[in-house]
């Protein structure tokens, strides 16, 4: 079937074999991002988060016949004229990263409540990405990173 | 000495090899290097991959530009970066013309699997030897060329120039294009650590920018033209065999290319990625019923019971029995620590492509020499018509899945006559990667009247085998050839200790068995062994009532120097108040403490102490821990950026695995196949840390990373104990454990 997304400001026309498919897959197969990842296909480690009109949402769970016309945001629609965008930079220059795999959704988390409190204390960042799941242990330049962006 | 260089033969590949591999981002893909290789690679047999030969390490090509060639592989570690820098430091060329190719088995020397934390140490000092016969050999050639004397000659961003005046000459003029043909001189002289401007100073890694602006291609993201996509469908239980497929039974999802089936191995093949995740979850099979595990509330008593096939005795001093049955304050203790999972954020994935019969394999595995020997064997292919080739993938920890998810991607591969990818499940993962087996210690000690520790005996009960493979699950189950091994990894070290009692043994009981397959998992063994003799330790310390810090450097090696240093060091970071019996701190309900751990791993390398900071809810039994302070000595720090991302990484990973971390099964299969059944930390739990590293420019580097995993465990129990006066010691430390324990008290 026919579905038309709007990802990163820009609109796609794609034809979906399965309507059951994830956003997922399609943004990884057809779209060719790299950004988002399947990481559990079940709601459970936040790989695969973008945002959806703004919100964080796991990919990997969503139909995506479900977000027709809505706006999807992933790690590649944060860059600024192609350049990291300021929290993208913030964990570059953390090195907020080592196999990388989680990061992705990381800072589309870390993104999320950047926009709504520019300046989270510590206990509310933690909060905040709770739902994303790290096992390089890379938690804590992940933190100093979103702080760096906050300052 | 006169040299000449011979022609490379990459020309003769230039264009012309058949590997044409397609990544949506490709331009960006290129620059990490590790994925070079797979898309630019020359041919097998373009080059040579002998560990004696100059020429299987490094090329330098006519602009200049110099390639490692390296077999161990970056496993999100840094270790890439690492390896740069210690070659463009001895070459004298700029870090930015530094690349790596990784883990191709067509074209980097093998060096081992990737683990043991010995990347620097050994891979990276065989590099070191090989830039520096390189440099030896270029300055020989540069001073013919430009008619000078050896000794005259300095060399500056890979330009040589005489230092009396009189000319230069540039490596790309020397050499560009051209093979060294050299031995690797073990005799070259490498260069002065003094001297350096590379080696030792924080240098951020390349392939971070593009991981945060999604240019990065991991393994995952890897696309070969015409490929398909694949799933597998395990047994419900282990051992059980596969009866009857319905394969009608996937007719209506669109795209089902082939079910494949041989023996007990179940596989579907499909057009779309997402048909592939249905398929597996629809497809109708039926199997055979079996249950071959133990109870898992019976684990300690079956592993307690099954069979030894061998004792490793791993010291021997004095006469143990004879001192511990002399009267004298006894003290006895028994440690266990929990079945592991890796837990890879990513899923194995792999891609196998068959041409001319030919394979050619793409996965994250950390051992691709190894792993084309496994899937050599598994298929009756030559090994000369495999070739696997490293991409980077979630990290693994040790032997996790990739190798598996290798050997499947090439089964299905071989069936359908296409490339085909495999992509596992989360299920696939926790359930089927193989896992840290479980450890099971006995530690006893006497102290005489005097407050002597007299003796000091531990039985250590863990599965025989070492390294080397782990068998492949896809050959098992379609009962193709494979070693049949049980690889659990080197988990005898650190039974031994480093603290000097009159009468030591410490015996390693190897078990015909253990309940799941097993592999190394980070800091195997030594991470068990360590918590159980650090712990233990602890015990005996709060016997003498003496300090914790005193009483280790009382019974370190006098002679040696760096573990004193390294402990007296950890006092001041962490400022330690010497304490004689826990202290039990805190108001209400909330009690503090903190426990202090040492290693000096597998007694030979990397010294580490650490002490924790823990909060308990005494009367809720959930503690959390606080702070963590780590003093680390690898001598030789080639990036300190690195090693503080490992030891951040390696605590952070080790207190999940201390605090919340149990494989679940039943009798007959793993039952936390997911994250909510196999928790692992997050961001609340999160302790802060305090990192201090011991810089020795002039010793040998040493392996960073798993070391500082060892001390974890132990520093969390003493913490406990110090806080509630409750001895920890069963891995993990849920709440029902801490509770059960402070009723001992």
């Amino acid at each position: 079937m026919k579905v038309s997304l709007n990802v990163n400001g820009k609109s796609a026309e794609l034809d979906v074999a399965d309507p059951s498919t994830p956003l997922l897959y399609v943004l990884r197969n057809d779209l060719g991002l790299h950004g988002p990842r399947f990481g559990c296909g079940l709601g459970q480690c936040g790989a695969c988060m973008v945002h959806v009109d703004g919100e964080p949402t796991f990919s990997c769970l969503l139909p995506v016949t479900a977000v027709a016309d809505r706006k999807i945001t992933t790690l590649e629609g944060l860059l600024v004229d192609g350049k990291p965008g300021k929290l993208q930079q913030a964990f570059i220059d953390e090195e907020a990263a080592q196999c990388g795999y989680c990061i992705s959704g990381m800072v589309m988390q870390a993104q999320a409540l950047l926009n709504r409190n520019a300046h989270p204390t510590d206990d509310e960042i933690r909060s905040h990405m709770a739902p994303n799941l790290c096992r390089c242990g890379t938690h804590v330049a992940i933190m100093r990173a979103i702080k760096r962006a906050a300052a | 000495m006169t040299l000449q260089f011979k022609p490379s033969r990459r020309d003769v590949f230039k264009g012309g090899g058949s590997l044409v591999v397609a990544f949506a981002f490709a331009p960006a893909a290129l620059a990490q290097g590790a994925v070079q290789g797979a898309a630019q690679g020359p041919a097998a047999g373009a080059k040579p991959v002998a560990l004696d030969q100059v020429d299987s390490f490094l090329s330098i090509d006519d602009k200049g530009q110099v390639t490692l060639y390296s077999g161990k592989v970056d496993l999100g570690t840094g270790i890439r970066i690492g390896l740069q820098q210690i070659v463009a430091e001895e070459l004298d060329v700029p870090l930015a013309s530094v690349t790596s190719v990784e883990g191709d088995t067509a074209l980097t020397p093998d060096q081992g699997p990737t683990y043991g934390s010995q990347t620097i140490q050994n891979a990276g000092m065989q590099i070191r030897q090989a830039a520096a016969t390189a440099k030896g050999a270029l300055l020989a050639q540069a001073a013919q060329h430009l008619g000078v004397d050896k000794a005259d000659l300095t060399v500056a961003a890979g330009v040589v120039t005489a230092r009396s005046g009189g000319g230069r000459v540039t490596y790309a003029e020397l050499i560009g294009g051209k093979m060294f043909s050299l031995n690797l001189d073990e005799a070259a002289v490498p260069k002065n650590p003094a001297d350096y401007t590379i080696v030792g100073k924080a240098t951020p890694r390349r392939d971070i920018p593009e991981k945060l602006t999604g240019r990065f291609t991991f393994m995952h993201d890897v696309r070969v033209p015409g490929m398909l996509h694949g799933s597998v469908i395990r047994p419900p239980t282990l051992g059980a065999t596969l009866q009857s497929v319905d394969e009608a039974s996937i007719k209506d999802i669109p795209g089902v290319v082939k079910v494949v089936h041989e023996g007990d191995f179940l596989g579907v093949v499909t057009e779309t990625e997402w048909a592939a995740v249905r398929a597996a979850r629809e497809i109708k099979a039926t199997w055979s019923k079996t249950e071959p595990l133990p109870e898992q509330a019976k684990l300690w008593q079956h592993v307690r019971t099954t069979k030894v096939v061998k004792d490793d005795v791993t010291s021997n001093i004095g006469d143990s029995a004879a001192a511990m049955a002399v009267a004298g304050k006894q003290l006895k203790a028994t440690y266990d620590f929990a079945i592991h999972t890796h837990g890879s954020i990513g899923p194995s994935c792999s891609v196998s492509e068959f041409k001319d019969g030919k394979l050619t394999n793409w996965s994250a595995s950390q051992a691709t020499h190894n792993l084309r020997k496994q899937l050599a064997l598994m298929l009756s292919l030559p090994l000369e018509d495999v070739r696997c080739i490293y991409v980077d993938g979630a990290g693994c920890y040790g032997r996790n899945g990739h190798e598996d998810a290798a050997a499947d991607s090439a089964l299905l591969a071989q069936a359908v006559g296409k490339p085909v990818r495999v992509q596992w499940s989360r299920a696939d993962e926790h359930g089927w990667d193989p896992k840290g087996p479980p450890t099971l210690i006995d530690l006893r000690a006497n102290i005489d009247a005097s407050g002597n520790v007299t003796a000091w005996e531990s039985e250590f009960f863990i599965p025989q085998g070492a390294g080397g493979n782990v068998d492949l699950l896809t050959a098992t189950l379609s009962g193709k050839p494979a070693d049949n091994l049980l690889s659990p990894g080197g988990i005898t070290n650190d039974s031994a200790i480093p603290y000097k009692f009159p009468n030591i043994k410490t015996v390693c009981h190897r078990l015909e068995t253990t309940p799941l397959r097993p592999s190394w998992i980070r800091t195997p063994g030594r991470m068990q062994n360590t918590f159980a003799n650090e712990s233990f330790l602890d015990e005996i310390v709060a016997a003498l009532g003496a300090d914790p810090i005193a009483f280790r450097l009382k019974h370190i090696d006098p002679a040696d120097s760096r573990g004193r240093a390294l402990l007296e060091r950890l006092k001041q970071v962490a400022a330690w108040e010497t304490r004689t019996a826990p202290r039990k701190q805190g108001t209400g309900t909330t009690l503090k403490g903190r426990g202090v751990s040492y290693v000096k791993y597998e007694l030979v390398r990397t010294y580490v102490g650490i002490v924790a900071d823990v909060e308990v809810d005494s009367a809720m039994g959930d503690v959390r821990v606080k702070k963590v302070y780590v003093v680390h000595d690898c001598g030789q720090i080639i990036n300190p950026s690195g090693v503080r991302a490992q030891i951040e990484g390696n605590v952070v990973q080790t207190v999940s695995r201390v605090m919340k971390e149990e494989v679940l099964f039943d009798r007959g299969m793993v039952t936390s196949l997911d994250w909510a059944t196999y928790p692992i930390l997050r961001f609340p739990e999160l302790p802060e840390l305090v990192i201090d590293l011991i810089d020795r420019p002039t010793e040998k580097p040493w392996g960073a990373g798993e070391p500082s995993a060892a001390v974890v465990p132990a520093a969390i129990s003493n913490a406990i104990f110090d806080a509630t006066g409750a001895r920890l010691r069963s891995v993990p430390f849920k709440r029902d454990k801490v509770k059960a324990a402070m009723q001992l008290i």
